[in-house]
Order: C-alpha cells, then sequence, then structure tokens
C-alpha cells in the first residue's frame, strides 16, 4: 500500500511561508497515493523556478532540468519508457515564455503526460517581473507602467492545440485540486493542470483572496466537460468569475506513444540492444550494392 | 590508353534529376568492378540553378574526388561554360546539338565537342524531355566502352516502382544514346571503362553510413528538426525505423530535438540528435544539461558554411572550437571526427558506446562533403561483426534487484563515472538536477564544497576517456620535411596529396586527427617531434585546428593550406597549397 510517506524526500521546501506550491504538492501527493502509484513508477520533470524545485522535495524518479523544456524532456522520457507515469511540474513563465511552442505541440501530440502549470502570474525566483499570464496593468520592476501585453490563457490555448483533457485548480482547495490530478493521472494522452497558486511574495494582487472571490467549479455549475464549445466559451471567462475543475475531456483519442508501432511490443527500454541476424544486416547491405 | 581511370561530370538544372540519376549511374559504375567516389554539388533551390554531380572511377580505391574531369555531360549550357576549363587535354564535352552550345569555343579550350541530338532523343525515343538525363548517360556509356547491360540493370531497378511502360522507354533512350556515342564519337575519346571482376560493394554516402553505424550500435530513437546537410539521416531513419525497431521524432525546433533526445537517454534509450550548425547553435544550452546531469547524448553535427544560415549546400570545417566549446562553464564531452566513409560508420556504433560509458555528450563531426559523397565501399571493411554494445556502469535489473545500500546517483568514482540507474526500479529512486548537486542528486546550488568535488568528478571523466581517443594518424616517410595536419573529412585528398609530392620526389607525410577530444595531448607532442615543417590543411580560414594543437601542446604550426570558398578539398588544391607554402 502507497502512503504519503513513500513520497516523503529529506529535503525541506524553501518556499516562503505561505507559498501556493505547498498546495499543489500535497494536492499532487495526495493524488498519487489514491491512485496507489510507487514513487518507482513515477517520473516528475520541471523546469526551472521556485516551483520547479518539486521533484527535489519529492520522492520519486525525478528530473530538474532548464528553463522552458520540460515538456518536450518529458515526452522524450515517455517514449522511452510508455510504463512510468510521467508528471511536469513548472511555472507560469516556464510554460508560457520559453516553453509555450512545446506546451502548443504536446497538446497536440496528445503526449501522456499530466502537465501541472504552477500559474502565479508573477516570476518569483527572478524576484518579481510579469510573466505571460499576468494580467494587464500588472506592474512589476520590468513592467513599471503596467503590464500592457494580453494574457496567455492556457486553458483556451490548450483547447485550441486539441488537449484532451484541461483543467484548472485552485492551491487553497488542496481537496479539489487533488481530485482533478487523479483524474489527470487516469487520464490516456496529454493533461492540462493550470493550478492558480498565489505568490505571497511578489504578487500581491493575484492573492489567495483574489482568487477565492471568483473561483466557482464548473462541476457544480452543470458543465457538461464532453462539450468542446461549452468548454471554449467556459474558457474565455476570467475576471469577476473565474471557473474551475475540468473544462474539456476525451478519452477516445490514442496517446503520442501509443501511435508508435514500435512501441506495441514493449516499451523501448526493454527491447534489445543489437542482437542483428546475419540476414538482417545482409539486407541492409544489399539496399547499397 | 587510359582504362578505368576517369572522371565523369555531370550537369543540369535543379530539377533536371541530376543528383538521382547521377548516383544511379555511379551504382552502374561500382557494379563494372570499379571503385567510385562521387560527390553532388547542387544549389539551395528546387528548381532552376546549376546542379552538378562528379563521378570519379578507378581501378585503384579511391577516398577522393579530384579536380580534373574527363568527360563532361551536360543538359545545359550553363553546364558547358562553368565546366569545360576543368577538362583534361583531349576530354570532351556531350551536350544537345540543337542547343545554343558554341563548338569552336569549346574546342578553343582543349576540349572536344560532343554534339547528340539529346532532346530530340528523348522525346521521339521515349516520348518525353524529361529523359534527356537518360540520353546523355547512355551517350557516356557508349564514348567510353561501358557495358550496357550494367546499365540497363540499374535503370531497370530505379525503374522498378514505376510502370513498365516508364521501364522500357528509359532503357530505349540509354540505348540509343549509347548506341549514338559509341558510333559517332567512341574512336575519339581515348579514356576507356572495362568491366572487371570484384567483389559487391556498397555505393552509399556518409549520412547512410553513420546512421547505419547508430542503428547498429542501439541507436532506438532519433529526435530532429530538418537540416542540410544532416536530413538524411533522420529520412534514413524514418525509413527503416519500424523494421528494425526505431522511432524517429521530427519536432518543432532543434532545442526540442536535443532536449527530447535527453529525456529519452535519462530514461535508458539511446537516441541522438542529428543536425548542422545552426541547429547546434540552439542546442548548446541543452549540452550543458546533458553534461551536468551525466546523461548520454550523441550529437550528430555536418557542417555547412555560417555564420547563421551562410551556405546551406555546401561544405566546411569551421564548426570545429565551436563543438569543443559549445554550452556555458566546463563539462566533459567526446568529439569524433571520422575521416572516411567506413570511418563514419564506425563512429555511429561507437558514439553510443562512448556516450553511455562516460554519461556524457558525444558529438560526431562530419560535413556536407561526406555526409552527401558517394563511394565504393566493400561491406567487410564496415566490420560489422566489432559493433558491440557497450553500456559502460549500467545497472541492469538483477544489480538494482540486489542492491542493498541506498543509491546514489552521482557516487564518487575515480574514474569519474557512477553507476548508472535508469527510473523503474524500486532500489534506485533518485533525483537528478540541472544544478550542482552532491552524490545522491539533490540539488545545491549553494556549497563550495559540493561544486569542488562534483566539478572535477565530471571532469575527470576527461582523463579517462583518454583511453578511448585515438591518436592522429600519421601516412608517409617517417623522416619527413613537411607534415601535413589535417582532422576529419580533409583526409582523402591530402593522402592523394602526400602520395602525388612523394612520387614527385618530395619527403611528406601527414598527420591527421580523427579522435579529437579529449585531446591526445602525449602522443601529438611526440608526433610533432618528428614532424619537421607542420602544415595545417582545413576548411576554414583561421586555421582552427593549428589554434588548438598550439592552445593543447604549445606548438605552433609553420603554415596553414586554408581554404573556406565552401567546396571540399581537391588533391590539386593541396598539392598547390603545399607549393605554395614550401616555396
Amino acid at each position: 500500500m502507497v502512503t504519503r510517506d513513500d513520497y516523503a524526500s529529506p529535503v525541506r521546501p524553501t518556499w516562503c511561508p505561505g507559498c501556493g506550491n505547498f498546495g499543489t504538492w500535497n494536492s499532487l501527493k495526495n493524488a498519487l497515493v489514491k491512485a496507489a502509484l510507487a514513487p518507482h513508477e513515477v517520473l516528475i520533470v520541471s523546469g526551472i523556478g521556485c516551483g520547479s524545485k518539486l521533484p527535489d522535495y519529492t520522492h520519486a524518479n525525478g528530473l530538474n532540468t532548464i528553463h522552458g523544456r520540460p515538456v518536450i524532456i518529458a515526452t522524450g522520457a515517455q517514449l522511452a519508457n510508455h510504463r512510468l507515469k510521467v508528471i511536469t511540474t513548472h511555472g507560469d513563465g516556464d510554460s508560457f515564455g520559453l516553453g509555450l511552442g512545446h506546451f502548443i505541440n504536446a497538446a497536440r501530440r496528445n503526449v501522456a503526460l499530466v502537465d501541472i502549470i504552477q500559474d502565479n502570474q508573477v516570476y518569483g525566483l527572478t524576484k518579481g517581473q510579469y510573466s505571460p499570464t499576468s494580467d494587464p496593468g500588472f506592474v512589476t520592476v520590468t513592467s513599471p507602467r503596467g503590464a500592457i501585453e494580453n494574457r496567455v490563457n492556457p486553458v483556451l490555448l490548450a483547447l485550441s492545440a486539441g488537449a484532451t483533457f484541461v483543467a484548472r485548480g485552485f492551491a487553497r482547495d488542496v481537496e479539489h485540486l487533488s481530485w482533478i490530478i487523479g483524474e489527470a493521472l487516469q487520464h490516456r494522452g496529454y493533461a492540462l493542470v493550470d493550478v492558480m497558486q498565489p505568490c505571497v511574495t511578489f504578487n500581491r494582487r493575484n492573492t489567495y483572496d483574489w482568487y477565492g472571490e471568483r473561483a466557482y467549479k464548473l462541476q457544480e455549475a452543470g458543465h457538461d466537460v464532453g462539450d468542446l464549445q461549452a468548454a471554449i466559451h467556459k474558457a474565455q471567462e476570467w475576471g469577476e468569475r473565474i471557473p474551475m475543475g475540468i473544462f474539456y475531456r476525451r478519452e477516445d483519442q490514442p496517446a503520442y506513444h501509443e501511435y508508435l508501432s514500435v512501441l506495441q511490443s514493449a516499451p523501448l527500454v526493454d527491447q534489445p540492444l543489437g542482437g542483428w541476424t546475419p540476414e538482417q544486416l545482409q539486407a541492409l547491405v544489399e539496399e547499397y550494392v | 590508353m587510359p582504362t578505368n581511370d576517369m572522371t565523369f561530370l555531370f550537369g543540369g538544372a535543379a530539377g533536371q534529376g541530376i543528383e538521382s540519376n547521377g548516383a544511379g549511374f555511379a551504382r552502374a559504375l561500382a557494379r563494372t568492378g570499379l571503385h567510385v567516389a562521387a560527390v553532388p554539388d547542387y544549389m539551395s533551390r528546387i528548381r532552376g540553378g546549376h546542379n552538378f554531380y562528379q563521378i570519379r572511377v578507378s581501378e585503384q580505391p579511391i577516398l577522393t574526388h579530384e579536380q580534373a574531369v574527363h568527360l563532361v555531360l551536360a543538359l545545359d549550357e550553363r553546364t558547358v561554360q562553368e565546366h569545360t576549363r576543368d577538362i583534361v587535354p583531349g576530354g570532351g564535352v556531350v551536350y544537345d546539338a540543337a542547343s545554343k552550345v558554341d563548338a569552336a569555343a569549346v574546342e578553343a579550350q582543349g576540349a572536344q565537342a560532343f554534339p547528340v541530338p539529346l532532346k530530340q532523343l528523348a522525346v521521339e525515343a521515349g516520348g518525353s524531355e524529361v529523359m534527356i538525363n537518360m540520353a546523355a548517360l547512355g551517350v557516356a556509356a557508349g564514348i567510353t566502352g561501358m557495358d550496357f547491360e550494367v546499365m540497363a540493370g540499374v535503370v531497370r531497378q530505379g525503374f522498378a516502382k514505376k510502370s513498365e511502360d516508364v521501364v522500357r522507354a528509359n532503357l530505349e533512350v540509354s540505348r540509343q544514346g549509347y548506341d549514338l556515342g559509341r558510333d559517332q564519337y567512341a574512336a575519339r575519346f581515348a579514356w576507356k571503362l572495362a568491366s572487371r571482376e570484384a567483389p559487391p560493394r556498397m555505393v552509399i554516402d556518409g549520412n547512410a553510413l553513420f546512421a547505419l553505424g547508430a542503428l547498429l550500435g542501439g541507436c532506438k530513437m532519433v529526435c530532429a528538426y530538418p537540416m542540410t546537410p544532416a536530413t538524411p539521416v533522420l529520412h534514413w531513419f524514418a525509413a527503416h525505423g519500424d523494421r528494425y525497431g526505431a522511432i524517429i521524432k521530427h519536432v518543432e525546433d532543434e532545442i526540442a530535438a536535443v532536449t527530447m533526445a535527453i529525456g529519452a537517454n535519462y530514461a535508458g534509450v539511446r537516441a541522438m540528435a542529428p543536425t548542422s550548425g545552426g541547429g547546434f547553435s540552439l542546442m548548446t544550452e541543452a549540452l550543458g544539461l546533458a553534461g551536468m546531469t551525466e546523461t548520454p547524448l550523441v550529437v550528430f553535427l555536418s557542417q555547412r558554411p555560417g555564420p547563421s544560415t551562410g551556405m546551406p549546400t555546401r561544405s566546411g570545417q569551421a564548426d570545429l572550437l565551436f563543438s569543443l566549446f559549445a554550452s556555458q562553464d566546463e563539462f566533459p564531452r567526446l568529439v569524433l571526427a571520422p575521416h572516411t566513409h567506413e570511418e563514419t560508420f564506425t563512429a555511429g556504433w561507437r558514439a553510443f558506446n562512448l556516450a553511455e560509458k562516460y554519461q556524457t555528450l558525444v558529438v560526431v563531426l562530419l560535413d556536407h562533403h561526406l555526409s552527401s559523397m558517394v563511394r565504393t565501399v566493400l561491406p567487410a571493411d564496415l566490420r560489422m561483426d566489432e559493433v558491440t554494445i557497450d553500456r559502460g556502469k549500467w545497472l541492469d535489473r538483477a544489480a538494482l534487484d540486489a542492491l542493498t545500500e541506498p543509491y546514489l546517483r552521482y557516487k564518487m568514482a575515480a574514474d569519474g563515472v557512477s553507476p548508472r540507474a535508469v527510473p523503474g526500479h524500486p532500489h534506485a529512486v533518485y533525483s537528478a538536477t540541472s544544478d550542482e548537486h552532491p552524490e545522491d542528486g539533490h540539488l545545491d546550488s549553494e556549497s563550495k564544497a559540493t561544486r569542488t568535488a562534483m566539478h572535477a568528478k565530471r571532469l575527470r571523466k576527461l582523463q579517462s576517456a583518454l583511453a578511448d581517443i585515438r591518436p592522429p594518424f600519421t601516412y608517409g616517410p617517417e623522416e619527413a620535411e613537411v607534415t601535413l595536419i589535417g582532422w576529419g573529412t580533409t583526409y582523402g585528398p591530402i593522402l592523394e596529396a602526400v602520395d602525388r609530392a612523394n612520387a614527385a620526389g618530395a619527403r611528406v607525410k601527414m598527420l591527421h586527427f580523427v579522435d579529437i577530444w579529449p585531446f591526445p595531448v602525449e602522443p601529438v607532442q611526440a608526433l610533432l617531434k618528428t614532424a619537421g615543417r607542420t602544415i595545417v590543411v582545413e576548411n576554414n580560414a583561421m586555421g582552427q585546428l593549428g589554434m588548438l594543437i598550439r592552445m593543447m601542446t604549445g606548438h605552433q604550426v609553420a603554415g596553414s593550406i586554408l581554404k573556406w570558398d565552401g567546396r571540399a578539398f581537391t588533391p590539386e588544391e593541396v598539392l598547390a597549397g603545399l607549393e605554395k607554402e614550401v616555396r
């Protein structure tokens, strides 16, 4: 039986007291335990930033990489061993700044991946610059007159890229977020879990209260997760009210690795290297004679 | 009469089938038992312009093309204008009799004019002007007395997937061209081809040999973004993967290609990212991730001239220092620069063994020239039976089952290499990080002691890897006045220049680098002692190998033969450079 202790790392988080990362981290561990996944069956890949230190604080296979690339690195690892349950945890800067192209492509590919975005709408570890998901007008050291770009809408982008599981959670509502991540772990292909998680140090605008006053649960509002048009409609709601929960889900589309005939027999990592027969070698030579 | 030793140049516009039909002709020549070295020269465009395919044949093994051309096969007037000057005295140019080519102007340059109604022949015998290429190759075979049946066999095979009518039309056009060439011009053309008994030889380019070597070396995943001249490696795996158990991913950019390959290698699969200089530039940050997390990684870098996008379909050797030092700070890597087709195959499988043995980056450095040059290769010379799989300190399932102590991914080791487990076993669950870390892999980006110890550990691999680095090859008289120093694909032209110089009474040898990094300091120092006057021969403007030798040994080369026009050296050019240097 898997317990939360199985995921205990000797390293204590360096996150600020009250950081939204704690809620996301706890929710992830809850979901892993509930799914009865043991640490050696799980691979957590992260990028760079406060949230990306999560693998270091979690006893599981972990790979803390470079900025913006965890999703594509995770894709390589997942194709190499599709028996692993692969998860990425990274921030909004990592995902939608450098990593924006990989995000769209992971959704298009329907990689079997749970992509958790620790979305605090600000850069934390580099000390408070605005991020791709910052609200317009957000004043920071690099936007002294307020951010003038439109904010990236992760949910709408994922839907437009063909993502087959799109959800948003809130780091303070651990029970709800644990449920979302649990559902994402059961999903066949790419699952986006965009988490509203306040940065208590550098974002005084999008606070726990700010999110709390606006957030409402789609699943309590009679939303149909199989209706793409309804999901697209709900994805555009961001202001006085912010929907959270599962926007969209379909399980009929094969995951990326399922399309590859080479992977039908076994995960790539378990397939033999070499051991070529003389006939195979001869056939390769004959092509050129 | 000179037999079985000549060069054809087959030229026309892009879209006229120069490369595909040239390759078919090269294959036919190889089947007559001759050695072939063929170099495609094409422009970065799909239609028009000027492309040519230069095919050298010989009874002797040959490693390079040469400047001298004996028979030009011109599908357009531009080919005549551009290449008549390279024709040796007595050589000739075949062109369409209906074109505006001035026979007197051709003859004024010392070449014979061989007008043939190519277009008319293609239309009347084949039904399409497109077959002008077949007509010209037929004429070439007729003039040189090549066995037509061999050529017909290649035509049949080449069009096997097309209809019987297409095969028949192409055969008829080439047959009529053959007869015309034989009847009208054979008596005036001195160079002849005679079939010889020879074992079957492959007719294959460097990219295909690298891919073949990589496949046999256990490469199971190729991640790439198309970039000339490395793209054919991706194509090759795409064509063979399903049958031989490898997957390919054509991804969004080279950053994705290399990081995906790192992810796969981390999870225990041999994966590589083939590219050229621009793609390699995009990969640089991730190279350090492989170095830092001690993840094996193979990058195939086929050079073309830059900077920036430079000359996409041309060749150069200007990425040597870049390949050695790309990415921030210091970490171990190996750089291999194969010098022949056979060695390119070997580098394909060897790179994967070295990457796993030293748990780091291995760059295989080729260039457009060797990537695309087609040569006859004896299958036995590939030594496929010597292909081995060496995973280094890889902990297999049994070893991990037996593990009782906590697993330390980056355990201190005298040789710098720690036992490696990949994700999936309950006894070896660990976190790896791009930040600095102690033995257990946990993040520690502050400690002086950790940084000092772990950085030194990783760099010890450079010393360890020297055991697998072969010192440069030497060729020529032991006591030489001059030593030509080169690396990688200049081997063929330098070797031939050395032979020609020595035959003319000089005392020249060569020193040729194949495994470049870690730099084999001691053997190089010893070899330089008897080198006499040292001259580097490189396809770049700064003499990068010369710089490297000075950096690593303190030896300043005395001279340099450098060329950066986007074309590979010919033996004639090396000889001319040598004469200028020693004059």
